[in-house]
């Protein structure tokens, strides 16, 4: 007997996730922005001592290292997508993804330094 | 066998140069275009403002001073454009994701109010930088 093949036919899915991933973390960064905004206008920061005051708080920091953390992975989705549709040699594509993932990696990294360095 | 058309020539292939785009493709190169221009050069930039930002309060001064410069302000305010067109096509495609607005004019309808918010609040973005 023929087992039946245990596999879904139509794709592994792996665009639905990005496709998801994309519209998610582009909701959390308005959302992000959105209270930013509402902080920036409520504690109305001028001064250097400020800006860095409103930056030190815990919460504040862990929300724009989400907010950072979603747009690098927005970011690679978009860029991936966009280097798919137009770079087709395959050699050329795949240095342009790896340079796109370093840069990525290394403004995280950047990001975390300039927040918590 | 090929189909014979009348005298009126028809284009053998797309050349971008010479057909008009309707307004929602616009919009959605525009978006395109955009979040590439984000990703590079806007997230380096963004982060080094930050840094100065942060970093101490001399750099504070130099971002300050730096953002003064009329190029410099101009060059913000091309960044506040492509970054509020981004965000607002990217809110059109979440509407059309949830099936909003797929009928044709309503899609050109709301590939308009992208551009002009867009530009609108670009504007008033510029203002406030002036």
């Amino acid at each position: 007997m023929v087992k039946p093949a245990n596999r879904i036919i139509t794709g592994a899915h792996y665009g639905l996730k990005d496709w998801l991933v994309q519209r998610i973390t582009a909701v959390l960064m308005v959302v992000y922005i959105g209270l930013l905004i509402v902080f920036i206008v409520v504690y109305q920061p001028e001064s250097y001592e400020e800006f860095k005051a409103l930056f030190s708080i815990r919460w504040i920091k862990i929300a724009s290292l989400l907010f950072f953390a979603g747009l690098c992975w927005h970011a690679w989705v978009g860029v991936r997508n966009v280097l798919m549709d137009y770079i087709h040699p395959m050699s050329i594509r795949l240095t342009l993804q790896i340079m796109c993932i370093v840069a990525l990696l290394g403004y995280l990294i950047w990001f975390l330094d300039i927040m918590w360095g | 066998m090929e189909a014979q058309y009348p005298a009126r020539r028809r284009p053998k292939y797309l050349n971008l140069l010479k057909i008009r785009e309707p307004l929602p493709a616009v919009v959605s190169i525009l978006h395109r275009i955009s979040g590439v221009l984000l990703f590079f050069p806007g997230i380096p930039l963004f982060l080094y403002g930050l840094q100065l930002l942060l970093q101490s309060p001399e750099t504070f001064a130099s971002l300050q001073s730096g953002l003064a410069h009329p190029l410099c302000k101009l060059f913000l305010l091309l960044a506040t454009w492509f970054f509020l067109h981004h965000l607002f096509a990217g809110i059109r495609h979440l509407m059309l994701d949830l099936h909003y607005g797929l009928q044709l004019e309503h899609a050109r309808l709301s590939s308009k109010l992208v551009l002009i918010f867009g530009a609108a609040l670009t504007m008033l973005a510029g203002v406030w930088l002036w």
